[in-house]
């Protein structure tokens, strides 16, 4: 037992490649913890920055700097009444929630947080990504229909007219995305998440600066698509606040309603992994093949650290920064606390980037590589996290019509064209290099 | 490693899609049908997976679980319900759909009894790990060598194409 546990730490496939079912479910509980984790910060930091995107404070009450309110709120909703209203249809109103939570949790057994860090790698990683989240739309269709109500039906049209349409300007764009991983010697292409990236790896560029501009314009194409098969603003007219109360959840309490947006959540942190997994190098550093010395990998990997060291910097000013009435004495403590666990987990990260810094193949660097690769991969994730966020407070709600508009007459036509034009420069360049290498 | 295609997956998998079927025709709630025709066309993905097919599973729930079933979800929503359930469920037409149910058992019963003369012996297996190159060389490789299919392949999708231009005719008054 305690060998073949240990005898996995030390190779480097996925469990799934192994054949490793212990392996697997230590990852896939790890994945779930970790997801779950990040849709509790997320939903502390939008609000925060929502609120001061708007000149507000945001919440200031539980716990320092409203640090514990997503607890808090997560105890009210578990506790709250869960009420099935009586003229429902009663089985397909409990299942809605669960189809999309199930949509949402199963495309990360793909996603590439390394090299070894997925559960598996499929042949059709980038399919199956695609066809399982696309799943996701089935629960809320049917949430809206279940709850025998105006506004959820109305609710519920809109985001399956809204997906569909979207989706077949992402799958475009992933497609010219695709196109791009054939570019090498032996001029076959993969759909595997791994696969792709190991291709930016090898061609030495991420795919966004590929073919500039017709990479870029691919991304962004996926980037404005992904808005919008999430369900967020400002394409969030399934959930129109202003015209239909709560869209397709207005009828949902409690922790039935908890789900939906642990599985909006879930859905955004996987087609933001979507998108850096193409176009952004996946779990790459910067510069992995121009600055490759050893020298730059060990300071490439006190990144993870600096960057907890400086949230317990943040955390220890605000600690400082606090008012001296006894009345914000707990709070202080609370926060000091928080501050010096931060600070305790930077040291630990340059503590393990020091010990791993040889590269051997020692535990001590497989685990520093492992930790340097989730925590690009990551990074990457969570600017497009924040990303979200900062759309929701800048632009105003699309009207339906302009929404179909954009989808269908200019995302859709631009993204056929990229594939297109994406599809000859690829013939073209290497018969050109080889031209001009002949004759210059 | 232990292979996932064992007869206890066949079976869960056959059942649930054989089940799901039946339940897709004898629900009156078209809603409710339309969840069961997903599980079906789910459990037959599953079943795609255990014949070293997953390019074609991942066909099966892109096109056909997660596009064309909310379609289909799409337009039983706007019909009404409560009195699409009032109305008589089987139509006249049961003896013709029993003739075909009939041929097609028939059909099935005569594969299953001498099938072995009537299909090649081996089973064309395709390298899990390249599935899906393997797939594009036999649609689009030369024409003597693999790409026996490019003809087919591109005469259904000028089929499909022409399908939907004819929707679009259909439902346009002015072009």
């Amino acid at each position: 037992m305690l060998n073949s546990f240990m005898s996995y730490l030390g190779s480097t496939v996925t469990p799934g490649e192994a054949g490793n079912q212990f392996w697997a479910l230590i990852y896939v509980l790890i994945i779930f913890t970790g997801v779950s984790v990040a849709v509790i910060c997320m939903n502390w930091l939008e609000r925060k920055a929502l609120a001061h995107f708007q000149v507000r404070l945001g919440p200031m009450r539980v716990g320092p700097h409203g640090l514990l309110q997503p607890i808090a709120d997560a105890l009210k909703l578990m506790l709250k009444e869960d009420i099935i209203p009586a003229e429902a249809d009663q089985f397909v109103f409990w299942i809605a929630p669960l189809i999309g939570l199930l949509a949402a949790f199963t495309v990360y057994t793909v996603i590439p947080f390394g090299p070894s860090q997925a559960v598996s790698d499929m042949n059709i990683g980038i399919l199956f990504m695609l066809g399982v989240s696309s799943l996701g739309v089935l629960g809320i269709v049917v949430a809206g229909w279940a709850s025998n109500s105006h506004y959820p039906l109305i609710g519920a049209l809109r985001s399956s007219a809204q997906m569909v349409s979207y989706e077949v300007a992402m799958g475009l764009a992933v497609v010219s995305a695709i196109l791009m991983t054939s570019m090498n010697a032996s001029g076959t292409g993969t759909l595997s998440m791994i696969g792709i990236v190991q291709a930016q790896q090898q061609q030495g560029v991420w795919f966004i600066f590929k073919f500039f501009p017709l990479g870029f314009i691919a991304f962004a194409i996926f980037a404005i698509a992904m808005v919008a098969e999430t369900n967020r603003a400002p394409f969030d007219l399934a959930e129109a606040e202003s015209e239909l109360t709560a869209g397709f959840h207005t009828e949902y309490s409690g922790l039935r309603w908890s789900l939906f947006m642990l599985a909006e959540y879930a859905a955004m942190i996987a087609v933001s992994s979507i998108a850096v997994t193409l176009w952004l190098g996946g779990w790459m550093r910067p510069f992995p093949n121009l600055l490759h010395a050893p020298a730059w990998d060990f300071i490439f990997s006190l990144f993870p650290g600096i960057t907890f060291g400086g949230l317990a910097a943040i955390a220890f000013i605000g600690t400082a920064r606090m008012p001296s009435h006894s009345f914000f004495k707990i709070q202080r403590i609370g926060l000091a606390v928080f501050a010096a666990l931060l600070g305790f987990l930077a040291l630990l990260l340059l503590v393990i980037a020091v010990a791993g810094r040889s590269a051997d193949a020692s535990l001590a660097a497989r685990f520093r590589e492992g930790i340097d690769y989730v925590y690009w991969f990551v990074l990457k994730v969570a600017v497009f996290m924040y990303l979200f966020i900062w759309y929701r407070a800048t632009w105003p709600r699309y009207r339906f019509d302009q929404l179909m508009k954009i989808g269908w007459k200019v995302m859709l036509p631009i993204s056929i064209g990229v594939l297109m034009l994406t599809a000859i420069w690829a013939l073209v360049e290497p018969p050109l290099w080889e031209w001009m290498r002949a004759h210059i | 490693m232990i292979p996932v295609a064992t007869p206890w997956f066949f079976y869960v998998l056959a059942g649930l899609a054989v089940a799901s079927g039946l339940a897709v025709i004898t629900r009156r709630n078209a809603v409710h049908s339309a969840l069961a025709l997903i599980v079906t066309l789910l459990s037959v993905a599953g079943l795609y997976l255990m014949l070293y097919a997953p390019f074609v599973a991942g066909v099966q729930i892109i096109v056909y679980a997660g596009g064309i079933m909310v379609l289909f979800l799409f337009v039983i929503m706007l019909v009404n319900i409560d009195r699409a359930a009032k109305e008589r469920q089987f139509n006249r037409m049961w003896p013709v759909g029993l003739v075909a149910a009939g041929t097609l058992f028939a059909l099935f019963l005569s594969a299953f009894l001498k099938g072995k003369g009537l299909f090649p012996d081996r089973m064309m297996r395709l390298a899990e790990a390249s599935n899906t190159q393997e797939i594009a060389n036999m649609l689009y490789g030369e024409a003597g060598r693999m790409g026996q299919y490019t003809f087919a392949f591109e005469i259904a999708s000028l089929l499909l194409l022409v399908a939907i231009l004819g929707a679009v005719i259909m439902t346009k008054k002015k072009i």
